[in-house]
């Protein structure tokens, strides 16, 4: 594969070979996770709307490094990743993309509705931007408990352009709320590319109109994506409000399982495959540094696959939910989450 | 060990479709990612690529095919060593999920019927509010959601009220008086104008476990957050699977006030009474107001709570105790009669009780009911009314496509058909934008007069 040569990059300070081994892991647990959820739905087994983070692994595993128990964490509808990233089983997850009683929602969810009280996971949602006042809002339930928790609200360059970001931005300051604003900047908002979309491209340069920092970070690179983080959780752990990352980053399949892709050509994608991969990048690096051996390589790679292919089986055989549930968890008899006095 | 290939679904509703062209001949190498085929759906033409690596050992459909059905195998892949000769004939088609047609089996009509006719079952709930004999003080309706707010933030420290002018303005209409006094900044939020904005952000607030009270100065600004209330309030429980919802009140001044215009003066029941999730509540006395805003904050559910402008200076009875609640679903009989039942809610009530007044002057006596809440509805009331009376009227302010009275209706056809005497009338508002101009306003609006006209219709008089 030709591939730019990893030599050039100086040696990572800020990880350890345990830590780079989690990142491998991790970010592949990922991709075949996404891959094997591409090829269910080819089969019929997942239906709908199905939108796969292949590529874009290092944004959530580099930032989910960052992050400490009680820290919270909101996505749009491009969330398998997200979840996978902080902990959640892929059982439940994969459970719920076939809509059977063993996903996360009982399969009452679907892909883009997914949530886990456990892992402070708050969705999953569907449409576009609505995470961002929402992401702000889970922030500031932290800062009205005192704790210094923070809130990690991702969404891509195309929620960008959507008015509710900027009211959330101006709130969010105003009362100095500790959420990040993570923009998952893969260039193109379903066919439209950032640059069909604006003339101001540097979207976390928005922020400064409302006093907020933020950088832009290569996102198929893990270790910059968890430098920029741990930059950004400071800031919000001492109280000094929200932060922005773009986190520049590309995703190597359609928009969702419906997206024909002729928006961009077959060459950008592969380029990008071959040349910045953040999976192989981290390969290298382990290689490289002797940190690993192709077999240990190769072990863990078959550990994802049986993980995988684990989850895909359960998700077949958990029965579909009963007809009962139909008429379950529309109204609460008590609040599932508990108060927020009682969690803090 | 050989791999089927089978025919993929490219998009939510594709069942079959043109295997166009074969990037890939028997006996190349495919790697994972590889771009194997081009697949024509009804939309588009897509790419396929390769889940699995291997050998194109066999190809089975020829490129050019059409229509060919989803998990149709479309080729096999063979590991290294092993011979496309190998491949015995394709399996049967690759098992779709089970009960793909019929659903789960017990999934029939009947579980539905059984559900929908729930409602109709229990009977209605005639026990009184408070105790009798209780001691009563005199107050409007502003000062009772005033002292419900108060009296709940006390309670709970996760209670705390944000939206436009709420804190140092007082609330513009003068609801949150005092409170940022007492609770400070932290808990009554004085926020910029920005609906969407904060209501998502309360809405978050919320899924974190705090019980926010968002005011909006009228609900017509509420539109600019409807989908925060509907989207990320109203349904998060449910696509959670019950693992979360948003414990909170949406509350402010709704429907008409007085020549403010199109644009600040509708009706909203009829709207979020149409979503489940929400629990909508429309008071009209002020003992309504303080006992059901104190449940709508303690409810574990996002609540609607629509209070009108007109009402807020009213007087009404209140009774004098430390803490009370009302419970919704609960109608209330406001006025007993045989002759004619009318059903209304929010400022309806004070047409339908003038109408009543009216109306027992000419021998009617019509008893009048309001339902207090519109999610859940207290049919149990109605429908036991109307058993007596064997008339109804309904009486709202809102537009008449759509409207509570056309569902009350149904409703009441549905389950007291060989009771009713005459088909019922819902009388609305008139089914125009607001004017500005006097005259016209009072045209739009609903008057004591055209309910009297209504029962009388009704009752053939």
């Amino acid at each position: 594969m030709a591939r730019k040569p990893a030599a050039s990059k100086p040696a990572p300070s800020n990880t350890s070979k345990d830590e780079l081994l989690k990142f491998y892991r991790d970010m592949l647990l990922i991709r075949r996770f996404e891959e094997k959820a591409g090829q269910l739905y080819g089969m019929g087994l997942i239906g709908g709307f199905c939108h796969l983070y292949i590529g874009q692994e290092a944004v959530v595993v580099g930032l989910e490094a960052c992050a400490k128990e009680g820290d919270k964490r909101i996505t749009s509808y491009r969330d398998h990743g997200h979840m996978l990233a902080c902990g959640m089983d892929p059982r439940g997850v994969m459970a719920e993309l076939t809509g059977r009683e063993g996903g996360y929602s009982k399969g009452k969810g679907g892909s883009m509705h997914m949530f886990s009280r456990e892992k402070h996971f708050y969705g999953g949602h569907g449409i576009v931007a609505a995470q961002v006042p929402l992401g702000a809002g889970l922030a500031f339930a932290d800062k009205y408990l005192g704790n210094d928790n923070v809130t990690f609200t991702y969404f891509g360059d195309g929620a960008a352009n959507q008015g509710q970001v900027y009211e959330s931005y101006n709130m969010a300051e105003l009362w100095d709320l500790p959420v990040i604003f993570v923009i998952e900047n893969n260039q193109y908002a379903m066919g439209t590319s950032v640059k069909r979309s604006t003339k101001s491209t540097t979207l976390f340069g928005r922020g400064e109109a409302f006093g907020i920092p933020g950088e832009q970070v290569d996102g198929m690179d893990v270790l910059a994506v968890k430098a920029a983080g741990e930059k950004a959780v400071a800031h919000c752990r001492a109280g000094k409000g929200p932060y922005i990352l773009e986190i520049m980053t590309y995703r190597y399949r359609g928009h969702s399982m419906s997206d024909p892709a002729k928006y961009r050509t077959r060459e950008e994608v592969q380029k990008m495959r071959d040349e910045r991969d953040a999976i192989e990048n981290v390969r290298e690096l382990l290689l490289q540094g002797k940190h690993a051996t192709e077999d240990e390589l190769k072990a863990v790679d078959k550990e994802i696959k049986d993980i995988v292919n684990d989850a895909a089986e359960f998700s077949k055989e958990s029965p579909e939910p009963a007809a009962e549930e139909l008429w379950t968890d529309i109204y609460a008899e008590e609040l599932p989450q508990g108060s927020a006095e009682e969690r803090a | 060990m050989a791999t089927e290939i089978l025919m993929p679904a490219l998009s939510p509703t594709m069942e079959e479709g043109t295997l166009a062209k074969w990037l890939k001949k028997e006996g190349d190498e495919v790697k994972a990612g590889d771009i194997i085929a081009e697949i024509e759906t009804d939309k588009a033409t897509m790419e396929f690529e390769a889940v699995d690596e291997g050998i194109l050992g066999k190809i089975l459909i020829d490129e050019g095919s059409e229509g060919v059905k989803v998990n149709t195998p479309i080729a096999v892949l063979i590991e290294e060593g092993e011979s496309a000769d190998d491949i015995k004939a394709p399996a049967p088609v690759a098992a779709a999920p089970e009960d793909d047609k019929g659903g789960h089996p017990n999934d029939t009509g009947q579980t539905i019927q059984r559900a929908e006719a729930a409602p109709a079952a229990p009977q209605a709930d005639r026990s009184p509010d408070w105790p009798e004999g209780t001691p009563m003080k005199t107050m409007t309706v502003r000062e009772a959601l005033r002292e419900a707010m108060e009296e709940e933030m006390d309670r709970d420290e996760t209670v705390f009220l944000m939206g436009e002018e709420v804190g140092e303005y007082q609330g513009a209409y003068k609801i949150s008086q005092g409170l940022l006094d007492k609770f400070g900044p932290r808990r009554v939020v004085d926020t910029p104008i920005s609906e969407i904005g904060f209501t998502g952000i309360g809405t978050g607030a919320a899924l974190a476990g705090l019980r926010p009270i968002v005011e909006f100065m009228t609900f017509n600004f509420a539109m600019q957050a409807i989908d925060h209330i509907i989207n990320s309030a109203a349904k998060t429980l449910y696509m959670s699977g019950g693992q979360m919802g948003a414990p909170m009140v949406f509350r402010g001044p709704n429907g008409a006030a007085a020549r403010v215009g199109a644009q600040h003066s509708q009706d909203y029941a009829a709207w979020y009474a149409a979503i489940p999730g929400l629990k909508v509540v429309m008071p009209y006395t002020a003992a309504d107001a303080k006992g059901l805003l104190k449940q709508a904050i303690r409810d574990p559910n996002p609540v609607i709570f629509l209070e009108n402008e007109i009402l807020y200076g009213r007087s009404f009875e209140v009774p004098d105790l430390d803490d009370f609640t009302i419970p919704f679903g609960k109608a209330r009989i406001a006025r007993e009669g045989s002759d004619v039942t009318i059903v209304s809610f929010g400022i309806g009530m004070s047409h339908a009780l003038e109408a009543a007044e009216k109306l027992a002057e000419e021998g009617i006596e019509a008893e009048v009911i309001d339902l207090r809440t519109l999610r859940p509805i207290d049919y149990a009331t109605v429908i036991e009314s109307v058993q007596k009376t064997n008339r109804c009227v309904t009486v709202e302010e809102g537009f008449p496509v759509g409207s509570i009275g056309n569902h009350i209706s149904a409703h009441i056809m549905e389950n007291a058909f060989d009771w009713l005497d005459a088909p019922v009338i819902n009388c609305t508002g008139k089914d125009v934008p607001m004017p500005y101009a006097a005259n016209l306003e009072k045209h739009a609006l609903i008057t004591p007069a055209e309910v009297v006209e209504a029962v009388k219709k009704v009752t053939y008089k």
